[in-house]
């Protein structure tokens, strides 16, 4: 059950790696919110859950940082949508982030496995 | 700029919501499609998502101008909230005004006084010195002292030494007295003002029978000399002698040591320092400027080493050799030393009032906010967070905080107004008070301040606990927490209002006691004004004449009964310093060791005109003529002191020198209060001017007894001297009544400011009371209603709302007690005649505040009284 208090905290704890989810979904192609939650969510096996209250937020800040960039469309149930999609900016942004990941979980998986042990063994 | 924020922000709101709409669209129509019903979809959904309104929130912050809109939004909001309660926003407000208003007029008064510095560069590094007396009190410091010092001191970029000069403008219809200072060469380098036309003064033109050269403030130029810049070199009469202008000074120069002088001349003393001269008279002030880099520990250290090494090029005589060294402090401290209690006082006392005045705001905001507790839970389960919530209620409270500042400065304009025209003589630098930017900047800070202040707790409180209750319950039946705080802040105000009552009540008994102090004379009906004479034309001779012609003159105006001259007057607040007597009989035979005891000339008369009664013997009369045996009178307390036991009449004394004739005591008179109503210093010794010797008093008090209006009678008197000799001027007229009213100023203020501080208080803590009680009988109706029903008398349920007020006042007192207690410590120095713990003081204010919230508790006791139980029951 969603607690409304704790959105916050939510958003503060998944900053970093939502705003590389969502540049990371939108490289496949323009995107709604909707969708954009429905496809971290597949992809992540149904593991991971995105949070309105942390989407749109992240949405709204990306789209002031000039990251992606929005437009009004049509859907396919004739419905008005908002549309986000990657900027130059924000493909650049995305490498940026995806190496600082990458040099992240590196780090944490050697801080939680010892490089000494194993020379050791 | 805020038309275009506002569209933007429409345009805004209207995108999101319709993104967040189509998000739930399309979660909806997924459901649909994997077979879920419409409602179940939906709900489920809805579910998911979450609390739209709180999303909105969250997502409406990552706009960067948010805050401004929501600022927009708060005050908007915060000023029709604020309108829809007029009650409340009219006593709020009108609170708040007292309370910012009053401390921002004490503040513009006590700022230029105690803590801006003075209006001089580098103002700190202007010191006044000190020689010391016998008693340990400042002395006036000597000439001989001063050149001493300016040779050898190394403290100092310059010194200067002052002395009054008061010079007759003579040659015109009327003369006109003038204010001055005889000041030496360096006076202006001290104080750093140097004059704006002309040049300053020489010290060649500071020697002895120096050239006739004079200064003049930039007032007196433009009053008498239009302006002109050629006054520079011209010559203007002084006391019959022609004096050559030399400078004018700016016009923004005050002359803080001398306010009144309009006019300055060098000093001229012999700088030979001749052993019998005036130039070792205890009668100047000596004023310096510290170099740069040298503070006032340094430059006393070195003032007393000099002071105790003396040199041989330095001779001092026995009465000042500085055995006791010198004394050094600011002028600013020197200058405000002596209203400093008084002042710190009156600025403590407002800023109760001030907080008085916050207390009970927030007391209505909290109770505002206890009816308010439904609109709080609405609006959070729209989605606004508690901190949103604190902000709104924190704007609305600083709105109510700037609409009371803003009608505050109204209130301190008045009031700085008010307070100029109440301030007591002494008062230093009254004419920098008023509303400067220090005071806007002093006034906008506190109004601030109050506004966080009065709106925080109201503000944690209507946020506080699980707001979903508030919605369910009628707003009615929550009482609990914010009545306990409630009753806490009117204990608080109770406390604060006796604390200030107590110091008003002290300060108007001391009043009373210093106004039923008998002064030893007959004061009413008493015109008193000083007659002087001037110019070369005067000798001994002639200046007898003039004033024994001007007192017959006196005598024939119609209406006067009796007048008389006198060197002195009581009450005036100047008396010259006590003569040594020495009584023939006395035992030491050492004239060192006689008390001082104040002197009077006076023509006959004096006695009768005053109202001062004889005791033994005989008054002074016509045969005390300058070649007949010399005859003096003494007062009472001189009389017992001095012979205890004996009949005074017959012995002798000397006044002053211990070369000048014995005198014959032919009478004794009463004792009368000379320097000041509470100083209790009664020994006098009288003289008739005839018999006087010693010197020639220029300058004489005259003392009028006339029926009816005295003060009327001025003209007439004025005209009367005045046809004895039209060039000599009149000053200083005032009634004996004016003069005691005078002596008791300082006094007088602080009671005015504390009385009104105190009845501000009485009707804020009384306002208090009475709000709390009413918003607890309007809680409780339901509860009184079961209680009637149950059978409680009318009487019980009055009884109890009583008690509960009662108590609370109750409570408040005993802790006001103890800070009345220690609050009285600080006025200790401004009261007279009653101690800082009477008990009649003390007791009258407890049942002046008891009574008041009697009264507050009556009509909220009345109203629970005329409950209805089959009306209030069926309510709910």
């Amino acid at each position: 059950m969603p607690k409304k208090s704790t959105y916050q905290n939510k958003i503060e704890l998944l900053q970093g790696t939502l705003d590389l989810l969502v540049l990371q979904t939108l490289q496949w192609g323009p995107q709604h919110g909707y969708g954009i939650s429905q496809a971290i969510q597949t992809n992540s096996g149904e593991v991971l859950q995105v949070d309105t209250g942390s989407l749109y937020p992240a949405l709204h800040r990306l789209e002031r940082q000039k990251a992606i960039s929005s437009e009004w469309k049509i859907s396919e149930h004739n419905q008005r949508v908002k549309v986000y999609h990657l900027t130059a900016n924000g493909k650049k942004q995305l490498a940026n982030e995806l190496s600082r990941w990458e040099q992240l979980s590196e780090a944490i998986n050697r801080a939680l496995n010892p490089p000494q042990k194993e020379s050791e063994a | 700029m805020r038309l275009r924020l506002w569209s933007r922000r429409q345009e805004h709101e209207a995108e999101l919501d319709e993104e967040l709409r189509s998000h739930l669209a399309m979660a909806v129509q997924d459901r649909l499609e994997r077979g879920e019903t419409l409602a179940e979809a939906e709900a489920a959904a809805r579910r998911e998502f979450g609390n739209v309104g709180l999303v909105k929130e969250v997502t409406r912050e990552m706009w960067g101008w948010m805050w401004i809109a929501q600022l927009l939004q708060d005050i908007r909001y915060g000023l029709r909230s604020l309108r829809r309660g007029p009650g409340f926003t009219a006593v709020a407000v009108l609170t708040l005004a007292i309370g910012i208003g009053a401390s921002t007029a004490i503040f513009s008064a006590v700022n230029p006084i105690l803590f801006k510095p003075l209006p001089y560069p580098q103002a700190a590094r202007v010191m006044m010195i000190w020689d010391f007396g016998d008693d340990g009190t400042n002395l006036y410091p000597t000439f001989g002292t001063y050149r001493e010092l300016a040779e050898r001191s190394r403290s100092f970029d310059a010194l200067a030494v002052m002395r009054p000069w008061q010079p007759t403008r003579t040659g015109m219809a009327e003369p006109e007295r003038l204010d001055g200072q005889r000041v030496s060469a360096n006076y202006f380098r001290v104080l750093g003002v140097p004059p704006v036309l002309g040049r300053d003064f020489d010290s060649s033109e500071d020697q002895i029978n120096g050239p006739r050269v004079v200064i003049l403030s930039d007032g007196l130029w433009r009053r008498h000399y239009g302006g002109d810049n050629r006054i520079i070199g011209q010559e203007i009469t002084l006391n019959d002698n022609l004096y050559t202008v030399i400078g004018v000074l700016p016009s923004t120069f005050e002359n803080l040591l001398a306010p009144a002088a309009e006019l300055w001349t060098p000093l001229q003393y012999d700088q030979s320092l001749p052993s019998e001269g005036r130039e070792w008279g205890h009668h100047l002030r000596m004023v310096g400027r510290l170099r740069s880099g040298v503070g006032i520990e340094q430059a006393s250290q070195e003032l007393n080493m000099i002071a105790r090494s003396p040199v041989p090029e330095f001779s001092r005589p026995a009465h000042a050799a500085l055995e006791r060294g010198l004394s050094i402090n600011s002028l600013q401290d020197d200058m405000t030393g002596g209203v400093k209690p008084a002042l710190l006082a009156i600025l403590g006392a407002v800023l109760l009032v001030l907080l008085i005045a916050c207390v009970n705001v927030m007391n209505l905001l909290l109770a505002r906010g206890a009816r308010r507790r439904g609109e709080f839970a609405m609006r959070a389960a729209l989605g606004a967070t508690r901190a949103r919530l604190i902000r709104q209620l924190l704007t609305e409270s600083l709105l109510l905080a700037l609409i009371g500042g803003a009608l505050g400065m109204v209130v301190a304009m008045f009031g700085v107004d008010a307070l100029v025209a109440l301030s007591p003589a002494g008062l230093p630098r009254v004419n920098a008070i008023g509303v400067d930017g220090a005071v806007f900047a002093f006034a906008f800070g506190i109004t601030t301040l109050v506004g966080v202040l009065v709106g925080l707790v109201p503000a944690m409180h209507a946020s506080r606990g699980d707001l979903r209750t508030g919605l369910q319950q009628s707003s009615q039946r929550t009482a609990g927490g914010h009545q306990l705080t409630r009753r806490t802040l009117v204990v608080a105000e109770v406390a604060l209002a006796l604390v200030l009552l107590v110091s008003a009540g002290l300060l108007l008994r001391s009043m009373q006691h210093l106004f039923a102090i008998d002064p030893g004379f007959d004061t009413s009906h008493l015109l008193t004004m000083q007659v002087q004479t001037s110019g070369q034309r005067f000798d001994e001779d002639t200046t007898h004449r003039f004033f024994a012609q001007s007192l017959e003159a006196v005598l024939h105006v119609p209406g006067v009964t009796a007048a008389a001259f006198t060197s002195q007057l009581p009450l005036s607040g100047d008396l010259e310093d006590g003569y040594g007597v020495h009584f023939e009989s006395s035992p030491t035979g050492n004239p060192e060791a006689d008390n001082a005891a104040f002197r009077y000339a006076v023509t006959p008369g004096y006695f009768e005109a005053m109202g001062i009664p004889l005791r033994r013997g005989r008054l002074l009369d016509a045969r005390d003529v300058a070649d007949a045996p010399v005859a003096v009178l003494i007062s009472e307390s001189l009389a017992k002191s001095k012979f205890p036991g004996q009949d005074p009449i017959g012995q002798r004394l000397r006044i002053g020198p211990s070369d000048g004739p014995w005198a014959t005591i032919v009478g004794v008179v009463g004792d009368v209060k000379q320097t000041s109503l509470v100083v209790s210093q009664p020994d006098a010794v009288y003289i008739t001017t005839a018999q006087w010797q010693l010197f020639v008093d220029r300058a004489l008090w005259l003392i009028v007894r006339a029926r009816g209006n005295t003060a009327a009678l001025t003209p007439a008197i004025r005209q009367a001297i005045w046809s004895v000799d039209k060039d000599q001027p009149i000053i200083r007229v005032a009634t004996m009544d004016d003069l005691l009213a005078a002596s008791a100023a300082e006094r007088r203020f602080a009671l005015i400011l504390f009385e009104v501080f105190g009845i501000v208080a009485l009707a804020l803590a009384a306002t208090g009371i009475y709000g709390v009680l009413s918003g607890s009988v309007a809680e409780r109706t339901r509860e009184i209603g079961v209680r009637l029903a149950l059978g409680a008398s009318r009487g019980q349920i009055l009884a109890l709302v009583f008690s509960q007020g009662i108590k609370l006042t109750g409570l408040g007192v005993v802790i006001g007690l103890v800070g009345a207690v220690a609050a009285s410590q600080t006025i200790i120095t401004l009261l007279y005649g009653v101690s800082r713990l009477d008990p009649i003081t003390y007791l009258g204010v407890i049942t002046l505040l008891m009574g008041v919230s009697v009264i507050a508790c009556w009509v909220p006791a009345w109203r629970a009284a005329r409950v209805d139980p089959s009306i209030t029951l069926r309510a709910e």
